[in-house]
């Protein structure tokens, strides 16, 4: 926690820049995700969310495309549908894998691991379901899964990774929304498109877990969006829980120190008759 | 596309190339630029509904833990935990009896925390594991070699109590239990604390001290019910201070939270918790110190309190899992502090 793991991490770190201002949408890169990593099916159902019928991350789902239908302008664009402004945005969600990454923190049996890659992968034979990433992560990314009670998320296709390829998702992405590549050159690459895209008329165009000075000291898997995190099931600020772990140790010293004097005061204050008192 | 173009460093760049052309100085498809063509109407803009979530869905993922063996494990650790330290602190006031009960108590609540840490695992044949690594960034972890140090001492201070056999070890292991309840009693708070659950996170500051009043409550209520009057003046005055820091700690983790505290404070569980909580402590420190009865009914309505308290805790953070406003809008608030704050400066 208290070290530049950023620095640490620097060298030979790969990553995802997910440009969402040109995804169509097209979920080719759930399909490739889950043929690739034989991901479980886990219900496909009329949501009623737009085209959305994976609804969010979890262990059987490790590319999420999200739908949003609003009522505003996208550019300079006619939407043609009458007297309405429209635009649709999409986006391939995945996990982040933070720099500070807490699953990897919390993860008690050391399952959780950090690659050669920079990327945070789950050891399936180690992990015991215990389910403490589950509520660690503060972006809802990583779950257990039932078939096998241990916990699964994205490992950026750590075997293609090894193999010198990159992963399933990116490699199918027919727009390049999904780009793969050295962490330092996709976050010069994004900037340069940020400016690209925000000369073209979309002003709310912003990046997203580019920021290495962010709560979780930026993410391995970085965004460009067009409009507020939340509006895409993203958290706007969102803080490594482990950040406030050694306040949280210092506290619960306080209080168990408490307990003990507390318990030997309320025995002390007053002896029995003929008791033995202390030895 | 048979090419695949390697980046400075050797790793793979991705490219989906289906320009024909293919030239270099040309832009490619990537550098689309949706919007920027086409002649929009001007329409007066519509009005907006603030959108803060992504149709209601929860930020984060539900947690996996079951009420049941979480929230029990919370009540059970914290009722051994406390147990052992008002034991350790019975025998060394020449109170046997409630020392003895207190013992007994530490260890069935103990097999009872066990049985439910290893329940709740999706892989329970795995629960070893947890032993692998030592992990400060880990309250499980750091708990469960807690557990370890602390399970045999607990387990040998109630054997040789009960069986009257190696009385300086059943000695030494109440006094080590004793020491190491303090922290079995409190960790917890840490457990659940670290997660992205924001009532959880955000009350860490009073969690530790909500638990281990909550704990004393549950450890007093136990002496009460089980130990004779004569000695169980400890257990009742323990029950008494214990009620007291957990409402004091409850009230103003609910006064520090703001809006965060609203599953807190739409909680029955924790109301009725901090009711019996009360009534018992006062009931045991008054009727409870004449009849053994009054004890016994004090001393059931502390354990229960107790119990009804780490289950409201617990329902309370996943029902702030689960309301994306609760991620989302302390989240804003946060930023928007952080922006007026740059702008000031």
């Amino acid at each position: 926690m208290a070290f530049d793991l950023d620095e640490k991490l620097a060298d030979g770190r790969v990553g995802f820049f997910t440009d969402t201002s040109i995804c169509i949408g097209c979920k080719a890169c759930e399909v490739a995700c889950k043929e690739w990593n034989a991901v479980p099916e886990d219900g496909l159902a009329f949501t009623g969310m737009s085209y959305d019928n994976t609804v969010g991350l979890g262990a059987d789902t490790w590319r999420h495309v999200a739908f949003v239908e609003q009522r505003r302008p996208l550019g300079h664009q006619e939407p043609g549908v009458g007297d309405m402004d429209f635009r649709w945005l999409m986006a391939s969600d995945v996990c982040k894998h933070c720099t500070r990454a807490a699953c990897l923190d919390v993860c008690p049996t050391g399952s959780l691991f950090r690659t050669e890659f920079g990327t945070v992968v789950v050891q399936e034979d180690v992990c015991n379901g215990c389910g403490y990433c589950v509520p660690a992560c503060p972006f809802g990314v990583i779950g257990t899964r039932e078939s096998t009670g241990t916990a699964a998320k994205c490992t950026m296709c750590y075997d293609r990774l090894g193999a010198g390829e990159e992963p399933a998702c990116a490699k199918t992405c027919p727009t390049d929304s999904i780009q793969f590549g050295d962490l330092a050159e996709l976050r010069e690459r994004a900037e340069r498109r940020l400016e690209q895209v925000r000369a073209a008329g979309l002003g709310s165009a912003r990046l997203y877990g580019h920021d290495s000075g962010d709560g979780v000291g930026g993410t391995g898997a970085f965004f460009l969006l067009l409009d507020e995190p939340e509006v895409y099931g993203l958290p706007p600020d969102p803080v490594v829980t482990t950040r406030d772990l050694p306040s949280m140790w210092r506290h619960v010293g306080l209080a168990a120190l408490g307990l003990l004097a507390g318990v030997a005061a309320t025995a002390w204050r007053t002896r029995p008759a003929g008791g033995r008192g202390r030895s | 596309m048979e090419d695949t173009p390697r980046g400075r460093k050797g790793t793979i760049m991705s490219q989906t190339d289906v320009r024909l052309d293919g030239s270099a100085g040309v832009r490619t498809d990537r550098e689309a630029t949706p919007g920027s063509a086409g002649h929009r109407r001007e329409r007066p803009p519509a009005p907006q509904a603030a959108q803060d979530s992504y149709y209601g869905r929860p930020v984060l993922n539900e947690p996996t833990w079951q009420a049941a063996d979480i929230a029990g494990y919370l009540f059970l650790g914290g009722l051994a935990g406390a147990s052992s330290t008002l034991a350790a602190a019975a025998e060394l006031t020449g109170r046997p009896r409630l020392a003895r009960a207190a013992k007994v108590g530490a260890l069935c609540a103990l097999g009872g925390s066990l049985y439910a840490l290893i329940h709740d695992l999706g892989r329970p044949e795995r629960f070893g594991n947890m032993l692998r690594v030592f992990k400060v960034t880990s309250p499980m972890s750091v708990g469960t070699w807690i557990l370890t140090a602390y399970g045999p001492q607990a387990g040998c201070a109630a054997a040789a109590d009960v069986s009257g056999l190696f009385p300086r070890l059943g000695r030494a292991a109440t006094l080590g239990a004793g020491l190491a309840g303090p922290a079995v009693a409190t960790y917890t708070a840490a457990l659940i604390c670290d997660t992205a659950v924001p009532t959880w996170h955000e009350g860490f500051r009073e969690m530790p001290f909500l638990f281990a009043g909550s704990a004393v409550t549950a450890a007093g209520g136990l002496g009460l019910l089980a130990a004779p009057l004569t000695e169980a003046g400890p257990a009742r005055r323990a029950a008494l201070l214990g009620a007291a820091v957990e409402c004091v700690a409850a009230t103003r983790m609910e006064r520090r939270l703001g809006p965060l505290a609203e599953p807190l404070k739409r909680s029955r569980l924790l109301r009725v918790g901090e009711a019996l909580s009360l009534v018992g402590a006062l009931a045991g420190v008054t009727a409870g110190s004449r009849s053994r009865i009054a004890a016994v009914a004090a001393g059931a309505a502390l354990l229960a309190g107790s119990a009804c308290t780490r289950f409201g805790i617990f329902r309370a953070g996943m029902e702030s899992a689960n309301d994306p406003k609760h991620t989302v809008q302390p989240q804003r608030r946060r930023l928007a502090k952080a922006q007026a704050e740059a702008e000031l400066t």
